[in-house]
């Protein structure tokens, strides 16, 4: 359960903010989590839910995006959607690629009163 | 509350050296370390921060937007980089050992040290939840070692890493063998400031692992495939799994062996020196 550690961390992270905005009420936060990343939301959220009590996040509303996994295929140049690491061009059927997007673990907005 | 330290009160992240000459009794000798609770914890914000309503904004229930794009482990991989350079500055070659529970981290380490243990400097930090039994086993071939209990932390992080190095004294030019908790998830995302990351799977799992636990095998630079004695008793396809770990990440280096009979051991000793050496 590292979804605790980032919960905690998420949480850390938003106490900085409310400190750095003297004492910014804040209502809600979005979080990016990447299909790449190595988090599972559903374990995410539920660690959030218990980590939040008696923090600045603790009446926020939390909104979790989840972003695709991308490949770019070095073969051809497509881009495609590759949510496992290890899966093929579909259009060339190379393993040859740049991952482009879905490794994302980050605090996007920060939303105060 | 977290789940390393547990600030609820339960399992504090621990740091023990074997005891080297007498006495089994570690139990005494604890020193027990918060690392978490150094981070202030601001529960009284609450009341603090009340005295804003010279500044309603009526019927806005949306707020005011802050671009953050932090991303959340920025305080592991700053650590981790500080680590880096900690272990760059003296020369120290840090190994990351990550595998599943009981893949043979530690007995491929000990095979090591007795082995090679007269030509390199090293020196060891266990990770597990509970017990002292794999620090013992190392300090039985008179390694330095010290040992990281997490608790209920699934996996080491920069920061108890750092504690742990300063504790153990690392000398310049010294080889440090981490041994992760044993777990395949959650170790991938916690850089701990590691000059490579070596990743063991033995023969009696499945060889579909790498695709099952792809974050880890992308993060790796080295596959050890332990075990290879028992291949004639199971299923397990050497080629499909090194095919599979390659789709997640083409870099990885691959070493086939058994600690227990020594085959294969040697080409992992020639790769230890010689990048150690770099
Ligand atoms: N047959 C065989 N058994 C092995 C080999 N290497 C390790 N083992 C056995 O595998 C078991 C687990 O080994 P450990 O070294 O404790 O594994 P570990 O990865 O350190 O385990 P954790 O620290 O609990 O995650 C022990 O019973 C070892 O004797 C090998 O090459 N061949
Ligand atoms: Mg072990
Ligand atoms: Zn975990
Ligand atoms: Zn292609
Ligand atoms: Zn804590």
């Amino acid at each position: 359960m590292h979804e605790l550690s980032i919960a905690t961390s998420i949480i850390e992270i938003a106490e900085e903010f409310a400190i750095k905005n003297k004492g910014a009420n804040i209502i809600k936060i979005e979080i990016e989590v990447g299909e790449l990343s190595g988090i599972v939301v559903d374990s995410l959220e539920f660690a959030l839910e218990l980590a939040i009590e008696k923090t600045v996040l603790e009446r926020a509303k939390i909104i979790i995006t989840t972003i695709k996994g991308m490949a770019r295929c070095k073969q051809c140049g497509n881009e495609y959607v590759n949510s496992d690491w290890y899966t093929a061009c579909p259009q060339c059927a190379s393993m040859d690629f740049d991952i482009t997007g879905g490794k994302e673990l980050q605090i996007k907005s920060i939303f105060i009163e | 509350m977290c789940d390393t330290c547990g600030c609820e009160g339960d399992s504090p992240v621990t740091y023990n050296k074997p005891n080297e000459e007498h006495s089994h009794d570690e139990k005494n000798e604890h020193s027990h370390e918060h690392p978490h609770h150094e981070h202030p914890h601001h529960h009284d914000h609450a009341d603090k921060h009340h005295s804003h309503d010279h500044k309603h904004e009526h019927g806005h229930s949306h707020g005011k937007e802050m671009k953050i794009e932090q991303n959340i482990l920025t305080k592991n991989n700053s650590l981790a980089e500080r680590n880096r350079g900690y272990f760059e500055a003296k020369n120290i070659f840090a190994l990351n050992l990550v595998s599943s529970p009981g893949s043979g981290k530690t007995s491929l380490l000990e095979r090591t040290l007795k082995d090679i243990g007269q030509d390199l400097n090293f020196y060891v930090v266990e990770g597990d939840q509970q017990t002292m039994n794999d620090a013992n086993r190392i300090a039985a071939l008179k390694v330095p070692v010290i040992q990281i209990n997490t608790g209920n932390g699934c996996h080491l992080d920069a920061e108890m890493v750092n504690k742990a190095v300063k504790q153990l004294n690392v000398a310049n030019d010294a080889v440090l063998v981490i041994e992760n908790v044993g777990n395949l998830v959650c170790p991938s995302l916690f850089d701990l400031g590691e000059s490579k990351r070596v990743v063991v799977i033995s023969v009696t799992e499945g060889d579909d692992k790498p695709i099952k636990y792809p974050t880890m095998f992308h993060s790796a630079d080295i596959c050890i495939i332990n075990k290879i004695d028992l291949l004639p008793y199971v299923d397990f396809d050497v080629e499909k799994a090194k095919n599979y770990a390659s789709s997640v990440n083409h870099h990885l280096k691959f070493f086939e062996v058994s600690v227990k009979t020594g085959e294969g051991m040697s080409a992992w000793y020639a790769w230890l020196k010689d990048t150690q050496q770099h």
